[in-house]
């Protein structure tokens, strides 16, 4: 996902994930659902643990606080999904996101990751694309199509269960 | 949906009436003599002109013109349709769809060759076509058979007769037994029934005569033409017709206020087999009226993305509908509550309707094959003849046009390297018109497809050979045909010894089998040491309708094929216990391994106090799965995993419940696998 | 299973080109070159159809078809002549000895073949 654009500005959608604000660059978001229904599916990793029903679409639901490392809480009046299209090893698929906040869309002028040094190490620098300014804030524009490259879902893919077995 | 260009309209119809050109031309090569056929091309030709000059496609009106101009004179029988004349027009076809497509920039030389072309073949020396017999058009048949005694000790047998009518149409059969005798008085070897049939068939009514060819100076027949009209003819009509029951007696009848027919049974005035006859006679008109209704308005056509819309819209109005109910299930107003249900209930039929519309008969892709076969053959200057089964087999849109590519290969690699050339054909003994048979056909949850060929068949020894010397195959290794024949598909393989334009390049068959593989199907070859070569493409049900049997383990709500399921029993308290150790449950005396899908599934909500074995095959393997609940039947449609989930292979697929939420689709064939693997395991550790 | 066909026909060439008809289509074919030998073959085993000529020497075809029906096992069983005449009076002839049907030579392979699915089936 190459929207970098160090000089110019972007547009994203910005939301919280455990207290942390991330953006999306606006261009991969579909639509912003209220939580449905999740099906759990057995084996699969848990950050990619479940599925929905997308109008009438099977979509995978990703839950990034796994990814991050951050603790999953329960859902709230504000939990959100996000649906966004992302390039999975060529495939253009579906995905579901939970938020637990949506915020809004907007325009940030977006900096390099180096140029953020506030930011530091709390992410891995692989997920995210750049780093934006929202005010007198920095925010972490994620990279989602690094975030689910089969290679990245291989090498942190912990959390297998045991219907791994019957792979 | 805004409204269509005109020429958009005149591009989609001219793409109709070429495809429709295309099969009739092919059908003309084999039946050169059918009018129906000819009248049906002059016509296609005739719209194409006349339409395209309307909506400013004036180079290919002009252009069709002149292939119109030759056609009118076959079908005045001046000019024969010669194999020649059905390869220029083939030609032509190709052509004005180029031409439709885009006329700038067609090229007019190519157009100028096959009006030259076809001025040739008009020149050449020809014999004027026989006057060709117009093609009958189906008629409804009432037929009255009575055979005399002997017929059977004469070597006839009555129901092969039956058979061989059945053969001609669509046939009502009713026996009519007023003549047995008490059983004392039978004679085994005499026939006493007597048989109507209401037949619609398209053959002449010589061909019905023919049937009884054997039988027919000994016999009673009477053949008569019925009219199929609307509304079909009351039963008294029919009775009066038939001659089984007397004006009056009808009359009279129907002065009382019952049904007919039983009032004449009482009175014995008709026997029962007598109503039963015209009764079903009544039926075999009904159902034609029917079939001739449908077949008139047959078809509207719609673009496949509005289907996509529709069926979003309905998922969509789905998930509505189970909010709704959430609301109405907490208590409201009880006749909200009843519109509610009602609601639920249309809108799950909707579902199931829109569904099915989305399920094509694999016949619309078969057809285009017709023309790759004519085609190739006449490139490379063999003999081959395409048949044709199971064009009825339904399968979802999406997975159709998903077969197109590999099997024009598989089509193609039979052509190329599977059919020989007539020579060699002619030396082996064999016909020198080669043969493919393309097939679809149901067996179980899968579809399969077949593409046959009667040619030279696979050399085995050369595929070894070159699996070895690629390192495929470990010199010496002797393994079961079909799991060598696999290395075919290994990208780069090739043993044909010459490279043609269309295979031997060792590219393809890896192509063909990784789009079959993103389907989720597998492939089969077999070439028998009676020859020929056979490749089956083995389909599930992915995105296509089946039955499914919805199952609950922990709080999660699966499905499996309802065509795997063998059956469902208790898992009893007693088996449950011994069965800590081991693993099988004891069915009428077979050992049938079981599992728990809880543990497999990692569930942590405790288990119910009466749990269920549904016990599930693959082939001649049995598995039993543990689960917490049967909840029962539900149709589904398959939906395949994306990459993040397709890894998993406990799972075929999911699919969309009537509530909205998603249930996985478990994949029988591989936890029966595992199941027996893991039991074999089991079993060597004691 | 197979069905099985007797072919009587003094005629060489003419049991060479039914059986090879009939058993390209499917079916065993036995043979025999005369009605006595017809006969004796029956005797000794059930078929499921048999194909006779009329004009053999010794035991003719309308004979054999008589004889064949007086054999309990041979009620019902199908018997076709094979005639080159179209002639009505020995077709009548045959047909009241009990002959199923008829062919009339020369013929058509496929004629045959419809004739043998016609009266025993495929």
């Amino acid at each position: 996902m190459s929207t970098q654009n160090h000089e110019g500005s972007i547009e994203v959608l910005t939301l919280d994930l455990d207290g942390h604000t991330f953006a999306l660059p606006a261009a991969c978001v579909h639509e912003i659902l209220d939580l449905v229904a999740v099906t759990e599916v057995p084996g699969a990793n848990p950050f990619v643990g479940g599925l929905i029903n997308v109008r009438g679409r099977v979509v995978p639901f990703a839950d990034l606080r796994h990814k991050f490392g951050m603790p999953v809480k329960p859902q709230t009046i504000d939990t959100r999904i996000v649906v966004i299209e992302v390039d999975i090893d060529g495939d253009a698929t579906m995905v579901g996101l939970l938020a637990d906040k949506v915020h809004e869309v907007t325009e940030i002028a977006a900096t390099a990751v180096e140029e953020a040094p506030r930011i530091g190490l709390t992410w891995r620098r692989e997920y995210i694309d750049c780093i934006g300014k929202l005010g007198d804030d920095f925010v972490v524009v994620l990279d989602i199509t690094a975030i689910f490259s089969s290679t990245r879902r291989v090498r942190d893919g912990g959390g297998e269960t045991g219907g791994r077995a019957a792979a | 949906m805004n409204i269509s260009d005109p020429k958009d309209v005149f591009r989609q119809e001219a793409q109709d009436l070429l495809a429709q050109l295309e099969a009739v031309l092919l059908d003309l090569e084999h039946r050169p003599d059918d009018i129906e056929l000819i009248d049906s091309a002059f016509r296609a030709l005739h719209t194409i002109k006349g339409s395209g000059s309307m909506f400013g496609f004036e180079a290919v009106a002009a252009f069709t013109h002149h292939v119109e101009t030759a056609f009118d004179r076959v079908r005045k029988g001046s000019v024969a349709p010669s194999r020649d004349l059905i390869a220029v027009a083939l030609q032509a076809q190709d052509h004005m769809r180029s031409l439709i497509d885009n006329q700038e920039a067609a090229d007019t030389r190519t157009g100028d060759a096959i009006l030259t072309a076809l001025q040739r073949v008009f020149d050449a020396p020809e014999a004027v076509s026989p006057a060709a017999a117009p093609t009958p058009q189906e008629a409804t048949w009432r037929i009255r058979m009575r055979l005399p005694a002997d017929v059977m000790a004469n070597g006839t047998n009555p129901l092969l007769l039956l058979d061989e009518l059945r053969g001609l149409g669509t046939a009502t059969i009713t026996a009519l037994t007023d003549d047995i005798p008490p059983l004392a008085e039978i004679n085994p070897t005499e026939c006493y029934l007597g048989w109507d049939v209401v037949l619609s068939t398209s053959q002449p009514k010589s061909a019905i005569e023919d049937v009884f060819i054997f039988v027919r100076d000994e016999m009673s027949l009477e053949i008569e033409r019925l009219d199929v009209c609307d509304p079909v003819p009351r039963i008294g009509e029919i009775l009066t017709d038939l001659q089984y029951a007397s004006k009056d007696a009808v009359d009279a009848g129907l002065a009382q206020q019952k049904p007919l027919g039983e009032i004449l049974v009482k009175a014995g005035e008709v026997s029962p087999d007598k109503l039963a006859s015209a009764l079903a006679e009544q039926q075999h008109l009904q159902r034609e009226n029917v079939a001739q209704k449908a077949s008139t308005h047959a078809t509207i056509r719609v673009p496949a993305e509005r289907l996509d819309e529709l069926m979003d819209r309905v998922g969509e109005l789905v998930i509505a509908q189970s909010r709704l109910r959430q609301i109405t299930k907490s208590g409201v107003d009880p006749q909200a509550t009843s519109v509610a249900e009602e609601i639920e209930r249309l809108v799950l039929e909707l579902r199931d309707t829109t569904m099915g519309i989305r399920m094509v008969p694999i016949g619309s892709l078969f057809g285009r094959f017709r023309r790759v076969v004519h085609d190739l053959s006449r490139d490379l200057g063999k003999h081959v003849a395409l048949t044709m089964e199971g064009e009825e087999t339904e399968l979802d849109k999406t997975v159709i046009e998903q077969l197109n590519d590999p099997l024009v290969h598989l089509i193609r690699n039979a052509i190329d390297h599977g059919i020989e050339d007539p020579d060699v054909r002619a030396a082996a003994g064999k016909p020198s018109e080669g043969r493919i048979l393309l097939a679809a056909r149901h067996a179980g949850t899968e579809v399969l497809i077949t593409v046959r060929d009667d040619g030279r068949g696979l050399n085995r020894e050369r595929i070894r050979a070159r699996a070895v010397e690629r390192g495929l195959l470990p010199a010496g290794t002797e393994i079961p045909d079909n799991e060598l024949f696999q290395v075919l598909f290994q990208p780069g393989f090739s043993t044909a010894e010459k490279v043609t334009s269309l295979s031997g390049r060792g590219v393809g068959m890896d192509v063909v089998k990784r789009t079959v593989e993103a389907l989720r199907s597998k492939i089969d070859i077999a070439s028998p040491p009676s020859g020929g070569t056979s490749v089956t493409l083995r389909l599930p049900l992915t995105l296509a309708i089946i039955d499914g049997l919805l199952v609950r383990i922990g709080n999660g709500r699966y499905v499996l094929p309802l065509g795997t399921v063998e059956e469902c029993v208790e898992l009893t308290a007693a088996a449950d216990a011994q069965s800590r150790g081991r693993s099988f449950l004891n069915i009428r005396g077979e050992l049938v391994p079981f599992m728990r899908l809880r543990e497999l599934f990692a569930c942590k909500t405790p288990p119910d106090e009466f749990q269920k074995v549904v016990i599930v095959s693959s082939g001649d393997l049995k598995v039993g799965l543990v689960v917490d609940q049967v909840i029962g039947d539900h149709q589904t449609v398959i939906k395949s995993l994306s990459k993040l989930h397709s890894d998993i292979a406990m799972f075929s697929g999911a699919t969309i419940l009537g509530d909205g939420t998603v249930a996985m689709i478990l994949d029988v064939p591989h936890l029966v696998e595992y199941g027996q693997v893991r039991e074999e395991r089991l079993k060597a550790v004691g | 299973m197979a069905k099985t066909i007797l072919s009587v026909d003094d005629s060489a060439s003419m049991r060479q080109m039914v059986k090879l008809t009939l058993a390209a289509a499917g079916y065993d074919v036995i043979e025999a070159c005369d009605g006595n030998q017809g006969l004796a073959t029956a005797r000794g085993r059930a078929v499921d159809m048999v194909l006779t000529d009329l004009n053999m020497p010794g035991m003719d075809g309308v004979s054999l078809i008589r004889e064949l029906r007086k054999l309990p096992t041979y009620t019902g069983i199908p018997i076709i002549l094979l005639t080159t005449e179209s002639d009505a009076i020995r077709k009548q002839e045959a047909k009241s000895a009990g002959a199923t049907g008829w062919i009339t030579k020369p013929f058509q392979p496929e004629q045959l073949v419809s004739v043998a699915k016609k009266v025993i089936g495929q």
